[in-house]
């Protein structure tokens, strides 16, 4: 028989280790900051710098213009909207890695600050589900049965994305059923938060857009969102005080195409069309106004910022820059939603406090540990030598799930983590424990059979291989299924609109993640570990492997 | 030969499983006859609101106090108290809010409620630990989705184990396994009547899982079976491979199920003790599920089979018989023919 080398197992238990203390504890370093005036200053050098980068490179620019002179849209100079540079005014920078947090003067003037770096995320940076950490629930719907467009569907979305930002939420999810016109958002409670007033959170998000055209772009802080994006937050001074224009006064708000004169590419942009008394108020405003900015407000944040090149007249402008189509359509309805010919009522909601999920989440914890420890005691009184390798596998199996979780890997996503999440988990442990004691049982049978040590465990993992492929396959298919089924976006979507719960989907992740990670330890791992284990002469005692001495 | 440890006659016994199967779900019927089922407002529509309180409060003064909070029909309420007590060493006591109908209310009903139990009980420390207010048509669109996930999941693996076993009938074998799935999920269920537990999301998880245990288990043994018969040929009757076949595995059903049954106990007791009733209402039903899983696929799905093989055994016998007659009728025909030329 080929064997496999002792150095083998001593390899894959390493590794194992490793990658369950890293999946499980992750990788954070934390570092000093230089002192925010230090970097105040320097970030004051930079900025001349930056800005002109920001012109090259970004697409932020964006000019209000007249359009429909003879159809043609005159395309005037583009001036440049400040917003992503840093704003001196509001204080020093921290920055890290993958964030840019904004602090103010006054907090931070005399002492440093600390930033966490996270190399490698680990259990603590899992997305727990509201169901274990507490958070809310809810759906929204058009009031009084109104059929709303898919369009209108969307501004409610970009509306309900823009408040969360707002409120700084992250990591909310967000559906839009367009087939039963409804809006599910679903998002967890910050870590420090001191005020649990889930009803008046719901109240907030289902509350009719504001939206306001005001005078300059002076902001008061700016806030990062989830993929990098910067707002600005809170108008100030002439801004705050002055209001030009409100969503009544916008007809609508739509992405189109033009051809650039010049350099004949097609360029995004977004169309307004204005009501009757809006076109005259637009009128007065851009008059006032040529040469300098006008920003577009949703509630409290700023959402366009383009410079005005002429009085426009005639009730229809467009708002052109470097817009991609995404970016058109997105403050398409953005605007849109200023302008939604009804209100938002809460269909459904739900909310889990955060003391009840921080004792869920404890309890979780505690209850993990005893099991894990129950199957390696058992497994190890029960099947020695073989036991001690399928412990291993275990564990190599629950850093993989753990990991696939938590976004340890950079190709995966993170996941929402929720209770039938946990029950998924829990099965796949069963089948890696079954795959093992499957393996294990065989081998002992071959033993009786009167095999050598060897010959017992190449026959014995062998012969056991079909049963557990074909056991681990069907739950596969269970698993699949489920996640089609209850995805977001999914193949029953036709008939049933976009998922209204991803409790099972949840459940459908962690199976499957949890018995492919059994295939790689359960299945091939565990055979390996054992025949290399089994080369060790100090262990080369049938008795050790469940035959008889 | 004797490489195994039990050598239980698990076909011989079948009447007695079946007994058992059919008596559990007889008296699950008649709770669920004289209960009824609870449908969770997740299916049904409606709400539950729920608080956590300190110190003692009569119930009669709590529940008149919600009353006029909420104005609406006759709201009833449970009072449940933790096990285990929090840090500042005080029992948290919890009150549960069910109003009636399925009706979701709205945010200023319960602001109302928040606001009543506050002013009422200033002592008392009330605190919203949760809530649910589910629209009817919403719930039962869950409702219907998760059923036919449940029927897409049975048909693909009647295919899959028909593909797989298609040498020991393979058809057979996947309606068989599909048949002890669906004995697990009533079981299931009538715990969950039993239990007077109401149906929701937690029992749709419960399922799936089961449905993914005990088909597990069942492949298993399938998977001995096949390999037996590929062993010991056509010497052997199915009756004869497939008690072989149990009784080789039987060890290995057992520690399996040994080992889930612990972790999901362990989550059990931990929940127990820590008053987590969404973690209790998967993990009870979930450790009924691994045993009647395990129970299943040896005491329910195998002598199904072989009851269906035996009977296709014995028409083909029948069939091959009489065609072996019909040979020998026309031979002698042909003889006696012979014989008169």
């Amino acid at each position: 028989m080929k064997r496999v080398p002792k150095s083998v197992f001593v390899i894959i238990t390493v590794l194992i280790f490793c990658l369950a203390y890293f999946s499980i504890f992750g990788l954070k370093i934390t570092t000093e900051n230089k002192p925010p005036q230090e970097v105040a200053s320097e970030q004051t050098s930079a900025e001349t710098a930056d800005s002109s980068q920001t012109q090259n490179q970004e697409s932020s620019d964006s000019n209000l213009v007249t359009s429909t002179i003879n159809g043609v849209p005159i395309t005037y100079e583009a001036g440049q909207e400040d917003n992503i540079n840093i704003n001196i005014a509001s204080g020093a920078t921290v920055i890290d890695n993958n964030d840019v947090a904004y602090a103010d003067q006054n907090t931070t003037s005399s002492e440093s600050t600390y930033t966490t770096t996270t190399y490698v995320k680990g259990i603590p940076d899992i997305r727990w589900g509201i169901d274990i950490k507490g958070g809310v629930e809810a759906t929204f719907a058009p009031s009084e049965g109104i059929d709303a467009t898919p369009a209108q569907m969307e501004s409610v979305k970009s509306i309900i994305e823009l408040r969360m930002v707002e409120n700084n939420i992250t990591d909310y999810e967000l559906y839009v059923d367009e087939n039963n016109d409804k809006v599910i958002v679903r998002f967890p409670w910050k870590e420090d938060e001191t005020v649990f007033n889930p009803e008046e959170s719901i109240e907030e998000l289902a509350a009719t857009a504001m939206l306001t055209f005001r005078p300059g772009a002076s902001y008061e802080s700016v806030i990062t969102t989830d993929d990098g994006d910067y707002q600005m937050k809170t108008p100030t001074g002439d801004t705050a005080a002055t209001v030009l224009l409100n969503g009544e006064d916008i007809k609508s708000a739509t992405a189109t195409i033009s051809q650039d004169e010049t350099t004949k590419k097609n360029v995004y942009q977004v169309s307004l069309e204005f009501t009757d008394e809006g076109a005259v108020k637009f009128e007065e405003a851009t008059a006032s106004l040529v040469g300098q900015q006008m920003s577009i407000w949703m509630d409290d944040i700023m959402i366009s910022a383009p410079t005005v090149n002429e009085a426009i007249s005639g009730g229809q402008a467009v708002i052109t820059g470097d817009f991609t189509s995404t970016e058109a359509s997105k403050l398409a309805s953005k605007i849109n939603a200023g302008a939604l010919p009804f209100s938002l009522d809460v269909t459904n909601y739900g909310t889990i406090s955060p003391t009840l999920g921080a004792r869920a989440l404890e309890a979780m914890g505690i209850a993990a540990l005893i099991a894990l420890a129950l199957i390696w005691i058992f497994m190890i009184a029960k099947y020695r030598i073989p036991g001690l390798v399928a412990s291993i596998a275990l564990l190599g199996q629950v850093a993989i799930t753990v990991a696939c979780v938590s976004g340890f890997f950079p190709f995966m996503q993170s996941f929402t983590m929720t209770l039938p999440g946990i029950a998924g988990i829990i099965l796949s442990i069963g089948m890696g424990a079954d795959a093992n004691i499957i393996m294990d049982e065989r081998i002992k049978e071959e033993f009786r059979a009167g095999k050598t040590l060897d010959s017992a465990i190449n026959a014995g993992s062998k012969n056991s291989f079909t049963a557990v492929f074909d056991g681990n396959i069907t739950v596969i298919i269970v698993a699949i299924i489920l996640m089609l089924v209850f995805g977001p976006s999914n193949i029953l979507s036709a008939l049933f609109g976009p998922s209204t719960t991803g409790t099972v989907y949840s459940f459908g992740y962690t199976l499957l993640i949890g018995v492919i990670a059994n295939f790689i330890m359960g299945i091939a791992a565990s055979r390996y570990m054992l025949k290399s284990i089994s080369g060790f002469k100090c262990l080369r005692n049938k008795s050790l492997y469940g035959g008889a001495k | 030969m004797k490489n195994q440890k039990f050598n239980i006659d698990f076909i011989k016994n079948k009447k007695i499983y079946f007994a058992i199967s059919l008596g559990i779900i007889a008296i699950g019927l008649i709770f669920n006859i004289i209960f009824g089922t609870q449908l969770s407002i997740k299916f049904t529509g409606g709400a539950i609101v729920k608080y956590s309180y300190q110190g003692d409060i009569d119930q009669n003064s709590l529940e008149s106090v919600i009353q006029t909070a909420t104005t609406k029909d006759t709201v009833s309420i449970q009072i449940s108290s933790d096990i285990i007590s929090n840090s500042d060493g005080q029992h948290n006591n919890n009150v549960s809010v069910q109003f009636p109908g399925n009706q979701a209310i709205d945010t200023e009903t319960q602001t109302a409620l928040n606001q009543a139990l506050k002013d009422n009980f200033p002592d008392n420390n009330f605190a919203l630990t949760e809530s649910n207010s589910v629209d009817p048509t919403n719930g039962k669109t869950f409702f219907m989705k998760c059923l036919f996930a449940v029927f897409l999941a049975a048909v693909l693996m009647v295919i899959y184990v028909a593909f797989r076993f298609r040498k020991i009938g393979g058809w057979s074998a996947g309606v068989m396994a599909v048949v002890a799935l669906l004995h697990d999920v009533a079981i299931i269920y009538f715990t969950f009547v039993i239990l007077r537990m109401p149906i929701d999301d937690n029992f749709i998880a419960v399922s799936l899982m089961i449905l993914g245990y005990s088909l597990n288990d069942t492949v298993v043994i399938y998977d001995r079976i096949r390999e037996n018969r590929k062993l010991m040929g056509t010497k052997y009757t199915t009756t004869e491979i497939v008690n072989k076949s149990l009784n080789q595995t039987f060890v290995r059903t057992i520690n399996t199920s040994i080992t889930t049954a612990a972790a999901i106990g362990t989550v059990l007791v931990v929940a127990l003790l820590f008053n987590l009733s969404s973690v209790v209402s998967f993990a009870l039903p979930m450790l009924v599920g691994v045993v009647v899983g395990c129970y299943s696929s040896v005491c329910v799905a195998s002598p199904l089979w072989v009851m269906w093989q035996n009977k296709k055994e014995s028409n083909l016998k029948a069939q091959q018989e009489a065609q072996q007659a019909q040979k020998a009728a026309k031979k002698a025909k042909n003889k006696k023919k012979k014989n008169s030329k």
